[in-house]
């Protein structure tokens, strides 16, 4: 399998505050659906963060060989209150697949409303954002994603604020789409449960790497979120 | 009414900045920066003051020292936390302050700093209605040409940055339209309220639009029947047209909260 991430014995701390990642070393082959869990503040969304290049390491060597990148950040819904219909949003997605000026083509309208059926919306793409409930537009933004036709889709805490089944429903839509698409997926959460079954791979961080591995073989302790705080 | 040659150009600059100022200003509510036209409000200012002492076209030096004001705050806003919010301020009061000083230099601290400061539309030339409708035609051909990538950049700037377009330069163009905006409207609403239309009807329309479209459509002709009913009440009534404008448009949001209400 090609490699699609590397990250060589990297160390990262925010100003000069304490190191949030310790000498962490990981690679992430092509169309792997990897889940990245561990406590709040255990430096997850560092990570990805890393990956996708918007900060950079202070010690250690990033590697990314992925050139179309779909991006869900952990507080892309705040955008909700703008009055935006589902069709809008997946449209700016589509964007950098285009080119900036004038109107989207017809093969790029096709392109946004095939995201948006992808994840079930099609029959609300012309509702608002701020209408629709916390499942369906965390489905409304990974339609977003889906727009650019990335080959590296991270989704961080896609499940905060949304009720149980449609994390669970969440989980299903995303194995579906790593398999139809072929997609590398980068999946990060302090509540993994939802697409353990769908993940190939669990990689735990804690300011450092604690487990890299298949979910079966994650020590039972581990399966609780809270192992961190004690 | 309109059988006067300076009521038939105040309306006709009053056009411009009505369509110009919430196309722009869509763009700065929806990025949660409804306050930066202010900011380069006050660095105009120092603007028009450089235009006095070197005799220069006020519309000139303002648009130029807007243009620099702009872009200054918005490399500061990309700082984080507070020192990026204390830059601003710095920047936003340096501007006000250097502008007092400027002016007293040029011995033009009198009633003629009152246009630019709170508008004076009836004065408006017909040369300086060919400089606003020039600027104002290319800033909304420049919106309507990138109105995609814009908004892209509006609805979740991370992502737009991750996926590659360039949200540096997408951002610091938004920040040039609204110093073009400033430059082109200190004449009709005046640089201390010229903010106040680029946001509230834009606030308004997102009461009652149904998508980002709608709402700045809707801003759009939200702002044009604020100028436009603002010139004509301020004419009938004697009223400064700069607040009547504004005003005007205050009293849009006021109107469409029902529907918001409704709506929820």
């Amino acid at each position: 399998m090609p490699l699609t991430v590397r990250l060589d014995h990297v160390s990262f701390a925010y100003g000069h505050g304490p190191p949030v990642l310790r000498d962490v070393s990981l690679e992430i082959d092509r169309g792997e659906f990897v889940a990245i869990a561990g406590p709040n503040g255990g430096g997850k969304t560092t990570l990805v963060r890393l990956v996708l290049g918007l900060e950079q390491p202070d010690a250690g060597r990033v590697e990314l060989r992925a050139e179309r990148l779909g991006y869900l950040a952990q507080r892309a819904q705040a955008g909700v209150d703008a009055p935006l219909t589902v069709r809008e949003l997946v449209s700016a997605g589509r964007v950098p697949r285009t080119r900036l000026i004038g109107p989207l083509s017809r093969s790029d309208r096709d392109a946004v409303l095939d995201a948006i059926d992808r994840v079930g919306l099609l029959p609300l793409a012309e509702r608002r954002l701020s209408a629709l409930s916390g499942g369906q537009q965390q489905r409304a933004f990974i339609a977003k994603a889906l727009a650019a036709e990335p080959e590296l889709l991270v989704l961080d805490e896609p499940t905060t604020g949304v009720d149980v089944e449609s994390q669970e429903s969440l989980g299903a839509l995303l194995e579906r789409l790593h398999r139809e698409l072929d997609v590398t997926i980068l999946y990060v959460s302090h509540e993994f449960g939802a697409v353990e079954r769908f993940v190939e791979r669990i990689i735990l961080v804690r300011g450092e790497l604690v487990y890299d591995g298949p979910p079966k073989d994650l020590p039972e302790l581990w399966h609780d979120p809270s192992h961190a705080h004690a | 009414m309109l059988e006067l040659e300076f009521m038939r150009l105040a309306f006709a600059a009053g056009i411009v900045v009505g369509l110009l100022a919430p196309a722009v200003g869509f763009f700065l509510v929806q990025r949660r920066l409804s306050l930066i036209g202010d900011g380069i409000g006050h660095v105009a200012f120092a603007g028009v003051a450089l235009g006095y002492l070197l005799d220069l076209p006020l519309v000139l030096t303002a648009l130029i020292v807007s243009i620099v004001g702009a872009l200054t705050i918005e490399a500061l806003r990309t700082r984080r936390g507070a020192a990026g919010d204390q830059a601003l301020a710095l920047v936003f009061y340096t501007g006000i302050a250097g502008g007092v000083v400027l002016v007293s230099a040029a011995g033009a601290l009198n009633v003629n700093l009152f246009q630019f400061l709170f508008g004076s539309i009836l004065t408006v030339t017909r040369g300086d209605l060919v400089v606003i409708a020039a600027l104002g035609a290319a800033a909304l051909a420049v919106i309507a040409l990138l109105y995609r990538a814009l908004v892209a950049v509006v609805v979740d700037e991370e992502g737009a940055r991750v996926a590659g377009l360039p949200v540096g330069w997408l951002n610091a163009l938004t920040a040039g339209l609204a110093a073009v905006t400033i430059a082109v409207s200190m004449r009709v609403v005046g640089i201390l309220l010229i903010a106040a239309l680029m946001v509230l009807p834009v606030v308004a329309a997102g009461r009652v639009a149904w998508s980002m479209r709608s709402t700045m459509f809707l801003a759009m002709g939200i702002g044009l029947a604020s100028v436009l009913a603002g010139i004509t009440i301020a004419y009938y009534a004697d009223l400064p047209p700069g607040g009547t404008t504004v005003l005007v448009a205050a009293a849009a949001v006021l109107l469409a909260e029902p529907a918001a209400v409704l709506r929820r």
